[in-house]
């Protein structure tokens, strides 16, 4: 299996070389860049402010000090937006408060969904199911902008139950809507897929075989039945972390939850181009590692890939 | 004493399609430590009574009836009671080896979880007496077993665990379903072998649920005849061979294929000049072996050296076991997959090295019959449209009409009805689509067809006319025939001569009857000696000739010296046996002597 | 030697197709069909898209306001009378800005169908293309098409969509393109997926072997048989459009103004619910809610339709 691992890592590194050296050259072949904006600039302020930023180079050399600086001390460079600060501030301020609440609703989404997905297997053809395939139908179609006002507007606005905004620290009632929000079109797609994945297992040979030998239906599910089924939820947590962290920018606009998908939004209409290639490729990278989690998981599941 | 007693046992399914009656009320009874076969073709209901007993059936199954195990009724027992006998004191073995266990948990914990859960042993006692079962079923290294994945061992080998981890608890009764149909006839004799032993020393009844008349006559005391759901005749072993009663029964042991006695002379059979030549062809895949960072490539020679022609109008039938590559070869002839090595000439034509428009125009003679008759044919074409196909694209000249007719006649000439022109193939049975796929075959009169196991997936029955059908078209067409296929019984039925092959070379080839009454190669004796005889006198006194050791891996360098092995020293290791012609048309393949192979190691090679 | 012994005989035959019943066998499309329209669910479905579709084609007639035209009377004070009314001719009530919401919501769903129809449509196309050539040609070819797809998929798309929404000025055509350029490679993969197993199938074999030629194959054998597949995932693609549509849209990224699509008009809506305006959420809300939820049922009947495991 080590070799598998090292298999998926070299694949891993081309791919986020490649994204960075896309997403830089967009930047480069992008009309108009973060200096000429409405109020055209004197040419030599122009010219030693790309001096200073080191725009005035060789696309490939600027391109070579980007990745060197990424790989060596982690530095993103600095925003063009916010003068006094770099890319790696803003991402040091806001990625904390995105990782804690995104990861909190990864967990959710999968616990909840995984358990549910189980439930209406084993109920298969009861008013259980029914109820859960139903709901878990609706939920797909509520994404996180959809459910964030919702939300607010129930447990704010009218039963003022929550705080509508902010973050305090993480205390509880500030990360209780976001991970609603975030999770809920999640873990209805996790609970279908683990839903129909364990159908399918259940109705295989080997599950007879068990039954035959007069193990407790338990036993049959926990030992035999779980992990085979847990194999296609795997497979698909790769994409669902990529929609989460795209869904992090929307919870951080609605609740000010001051995460860096906000400063990604912001940085976007305001042509900030470093902050916003910081964050990409901060995302991709870990979109990336998260796939290679996920990809070990799943041979982990699969004996025939292990030995 | 009687052990397990049906009475009026039923049971139905409910599906889209309506109520749909598998079981119509049977009633039979096993006695301790005798062997019951039931027999019957597929859709008999021979699965469903014995998975109703064991409370196995779908959720949409419903059962009703009586059935006692030692007094207790067991039938639609609730499930926590049902667990406390399946598994101890009644247990069930199933076909397919291959999907029946558990993938992620190894062999050991998978046995041992059966104790636990029964016996409530654990541990290093719960290690031993699984190990001590693994040797009763012959598993080689067994102690290493234990901690392998099922996907780290073979098909019988598999087997051989599935009946040890049915009989880790000792149960009265083992009902084992057609436990040996997916298995190569070797493998097959030894699993039955086993069986036998199993119900003598351990004094288990067994339930043997299969299609093979040969093995019930073998294995059985009592037999139950099974058709649409009910027992059409029951008796002895002796009763239902030599006297059958019931039509259908009769029916079944003559449509059965006996290796020992030849159904019918053909008359005199127009065999002319040689039209095929295949010479020493080899087909090489590169298997590429992943346990490293960097993948290697090895060559899997699935044949590895083999000649042979064919003369007009004869049939040459070509026999072996899983992965001896006759279908590799079959496709390699046809030129569907490149040859990696050697000649195929073609009434004088080379081709291997021809470009493929040329090639296209003979392939008009050359036409196949495949193994699956629903996965052969395309599903979203009509079957006259499928039949059709070939006539559109070697003879565009036709009108829509014309087709219309030469389809129209072939339907009839394979016996399909005239209506069915527009069904499509899954509304057909098994038996029709093949039908279909050997009129689509025969449509421009080819000079030869190959047919690859065309009726290994059919019944019974079905497989005997499918079998007359082909031999009535080669009498009235005068096409040649290579008839593929693992089953000797079917081969020796429809050819003029055989080859045996094995890992992708000729171990032996010779006229039908001398294949039969003179078989010099070991692999062909021991091949023979397998083949199940449907006549239980005959069955019951033979001896067999076991081979030790499993199949080994074609990948194997020197797996083709398991019957030479005095020439597995190191500087030999490549080196080919030749083949000697012993007798006027009669070709062996060099082999040291019977003792000496019977004697060496197994694991060796 | 004649294959016909009895050419009479086999006019005859021949007559009787003709005119016989020849029993009209049933193709596995109709059985599809057959078993779609059992799930009541999908059914249903169906009815409600097409009454949402007909709604935007009809309901233009009716509307007293139009999408862009402000109600100046009334647009100080929209909190109150903004509400939905029959009387004042703004059926589902006004938005922020004092426009017409019902006008608004038509041309928003328009828009957003159109974009998730569309959008589909060219992931179908550039997908099925791709991944069919991918697994029918095989070999080095194969590999190297997929591995680019499985770095292109590994790309978080919503940030690349969101630059070039930025860099490249606000458009329906660029939205078009930024969705287009990501939206295909999941069918591609599916699309290689099932023409690699439909090329081991003996009956494509069958064909070589009755000599019929590779392009021959591909037209008669393997597309009408990729089909069934491409409709399904097709048919659940749409939604994802519109989804991935309202996202950009909601981020105010999307169409321009004063296009709009059903994103924009939800987000819009969202900002304003604190001033009890509820209607300007729940109307666009309810129309997306439909539309996507009933893709999602037609699309699953469509599944369970095509691929019955007792097949």
């Amino acid at each position: 299996m080590l070799n598998y691992v090292i298999r998926r890592l070299l694949i891993a590194v081309p791919t986020l070389l490649i994204l960075i050296i896309i997403c830089f050259y967009l930047m480069q072949t992008a009309p108009g860049g973060p200096f000429t904006s409405e109020r055209p600039l004197p040419p030599q302020v122009l010219a030693n402010i790309e001096a200073k930023y080191g725009l005035d180079q060789p696309h490939y050399k600027q391109l070579y000090n980007y990745v060197v600086g990424i790989v060596t001390q982690f530095d993103f460079g600095p925003s063009y937006q916010y003068k006094d600060r770099s890319v790696n501030d803003i991402i040091s301020q806001g990625f904390p408060v995105t990782l804690t609440y995104g990861f909190i609703s990864f967990v959710v989404a999968t616990i909840i969904g995984v358990s549910l997905g189980i439930v209406a297997a084993i109920r298969h053809n009861t008013a259980l199911d029914y109820i859960a395939v139903g709901a878990t139908f609706s939920a797909q179609a509520l994404p996180n902008f959809v459910m964030a006002p919702i939300l607010i507007y129930v447990f704010t606005l009218k039963l003022g139950l929550l705080p509508g905004g902010g973050w305090n620290g993480g205390q509880w009632q500030y990360l209780i809507m976001p991970v609603i929000a975030l999770s809920t079109s999640f873990f209805a797609s996790v609970a279908r897929i683990t839903r129909s994945s364990m159908l399918e297992v259940l109705n295989s040979n080997f599950i007879r075989t068990a039954r035959a030998k007069g193990l407790s239906d338990r036993t049959i599910i926990w030992r035999h039945a779980m992990k085979p089924t847990l194999m296609p939820v795997v497979s698909y947590l790769g994409p669902a972390f990529v929609g989460m962290i795209t869904g992090s920018v929307v919870i951080d606009m609605y609740f000010s939850t001051g995460g860096i998908g906000r400063f990604y939004v912001n940085s976007a209409l305001n042509r900030d181009y470093a902050v916003m290639l910081g964050l990409t490729i901060l995302y991709g990278g870990l979109t990336v590692l998260f796939n290679l989690v996920t990809d070990v998981l799943y041979a982990w599941l699969d004996p025939k890939i292990r030995y | 004493m009687t052990l397990l007693v049906a009475k009026d046992l039923s049971v139905n399914f409910q599906t889209n399609d309506g109520i749909v009656e598998a079981v119509q009320g049977v009633s039979f009874e096993i006695a301790a430590g005798e062997c019951l076969g039931i027999v019957g073709e597929s859709g008999s209901g021979k699965s469903q009574t014995f998975m109703a007993a064991m409370g196995l059936l779908p959720k949409n199954g419903h059962a009703k009836g009586s059935v006692t195990l030692n007094g207790q009724e067991i039938l639609n027992l609730p499930v926590s009671q049902l667990n406390g006998i399946r598994g101890s004191s009644m247990s069930m073995i199933f076909q397919d080896p291959l999907t029946a266990l558990t993938p992620h948990l190894r062999i050991g914990d998978q046995m041992k979880e059966s104790l636990g859960a029964h016996r409530g042993i654990g541990g290093s006692e719960a290690h031993r007496v699984c190990l001590d079962w693994l040797s009763k079923v012959q598993m080689p290294e067994a102690e290493r077993r234990l901690s392998q994945y099922p996907h780290e061992l073979s098909g019988g080998m598999r087997q051989r665990v599935m009946i040890a981890m049915a009989m880790l608890n000792n149960p009265k009764l083992l009902i084992a379903d057609e436990p040996t149909t997916a298995l190569d006839v070797t493998v097959q004799a030894e699993i039955l072998d086993l069986i036998a032993d199993l119900q003598k020393n351990e004094g288990t009844a067994v339930a043997l649920i299969t299609h093979d008349m040969g093995v019930v006559a073998r294995m059985c005391d009592r037999i139950e005849v099974m058709r649409h759901g009910g027992y059409v005749e029951s008796g002895t072993a002796e009763e239902i061979f030599y006297n059958p009663k019931h039509p259908y029964t009769q029916k079944l042991l003559n449509a059965m294929p006996r290796l020992d006695v030849v159904h019918e002379d053909r008359g005199k059979r127009n065999i002319g000049e040689s039209l095929l030549n295949v010479s020493d062809v080899k087909v090489h895949f590169p298997f590429t072996i992943s346990k490293g960072i960097i993948p290697r490539t090895v060559p899997l020679k699935a044949v590895d050296g083999v000649s042979f022609d064919i003369a007009e109008g004869e049939t040459l039938g070509i026999v072996g076991e899983s992965g001896c590559g006759k279908s590799t070869l079959a496709r390699a002839v046809l030129q569907l997959i490149p040859p990696t090595d050697g000649g195929v000439t073609w009434l004088g034509h080379d081709l291997v090295s021809m470009n493929r428009n040329k090639l296209k125009n003979y392939r008009k003679d050359l036409q196949i019959v495949f193994q699956d008759p629903l996965a052969s044919l395309d599903p979203r074409m009509t079957i006259s449209a499928s039949i059709a196909e070939p006539l559109k694209t070697f003879r565009p000249e036709l009108t829509k009409s014309e087709r219309r007719e030469q389809v129209a006649a072939m339907m009839e000439r394979v016996g399909l009805d005239q209506n069915m022109i527009n069904r499509y193939p899954h509304e057909l049975s098994g038996g029709q689509n093949q039908r279909v796929g050997i009129a689509r075959a025969m449509i421009n009169k080819p000079k030869l067809i190959v047919c690859d196991e065309a009726v290994s997936a059919l019944d019974v029955s079905i497989q005997a006319q499918i079998v007359e059908l082909l031999k009535e078209l080669q009498d009235e067409f005068g096409m040649s025939m290579i008839f593929i296929s693992h089953d000797l019984s079917v081969v020796r039925d429809v050819s003029d001569r055989i080859m045996v092959l094995y890992l992708g070379r000729v171990v032996e080839m010779a006229d039908r009857d001398s294949i039969y009454k003179d078989p010099r190669h070991p692999y062909t004796k021991s091949l023979i000696s397998a083949v199940p005889i449907p006549d239980p006198k005959i069955e019951r006194n033979r001896t067999r000739l076991k081979i030790p050791g499993e199949l080994p891996s074609p990948l194997n360098p020197k797996a083709a010296l398991r019957f030479l092995p005095s020439r597995l020293g190191s500087k030999d290791a490549g080196y080919v046996p030749r083949l000697d012609e012993v007798a006027p048309g009669h070709l062996v393949a060099e082999h040291d002597p019977l003792e000496v192979i019977l004697s060496q190691d197994p694991l060796a090679v | 030697m004649g294959m016909v012994k009895d050419p009479a005989r086999v006019e005859a035959i021949a007559e009787n197709i003709a005119d016989a019943q020849a029993v009209k066998g049933r193709s596995l499309w109709q059985d599809a069909m057959g078993r779609f329209f059992h799930n009541k669910a999908a059914v249903g479905s169906v009815f409600v898209l097409a009454g949402i579709l007909l709604f935007t084609l009809i309901g233009p007639f009716f509307a007293v306001w139009s999408n862009e035209e402000i109600d100046w009377a009334r647009m100080a004070n929209v909190a109150d009378v903004g509400a939905p009314s029959i009387e004042n001719g703004h059926f589902f009530g006004l938005d922020s800005l004092g426009r017409d919401l019902y006008s608004r919501v038509i041309q928003g769903t328009l828009t957003s169908m159109m974009v998730g129809v569309v959008g589909a449509s060219v992931a179908v196309v550039i997908g099925t293309l791709y991944g069919a050539v991918s697994g029918f040609v095989g070999g080095w070819v194969d590999n190297v098409m997929m591995r680019t797809v499985d770095i292109l998929i590994a790309i978080p798309y919503m940030f690349v969509i969101i630059l070039l929404m930025v860099i490249f000025e606000r458009s329906l055509f660029m939205l078009f393109v930024g969705i287009g350029l990501f939206s295909w490679l999941d069918m591609s993969r599916i699309v290689r997926g099932q023409t690699l197993s439909l090329k081991q199938k003996e009956f494509i074999e069958a064909a070589r072997a009755a000599g019929v030629g590779w392009f021959v194959i591909v037209v008669r054998h393997i597309m009408p048989n990729l089909l069934g597949v491409v409709v399904v995932y097709a048919t659940l693609l749409v939604p994802g459009m519109i989804m991935a549509e309202s996202f950009i849209s909601f981020l105010g990224l999307g169409v321009q103004e004063p296009n709009t699509s059903l994103g924009a008009l939800i987000s819009d809506g969202a900002g304003t619910i604190m001033y009890d305006q509820i209607w300007q959420l729940a109307i666009p809300l309810t129309f997306f809610l439909s539309i996507v939820i009933s893709l999602f049922f037609i699309g699953d009947g469509l599944r369970d339709a095509l691929d019955p495991k007792d097949r």
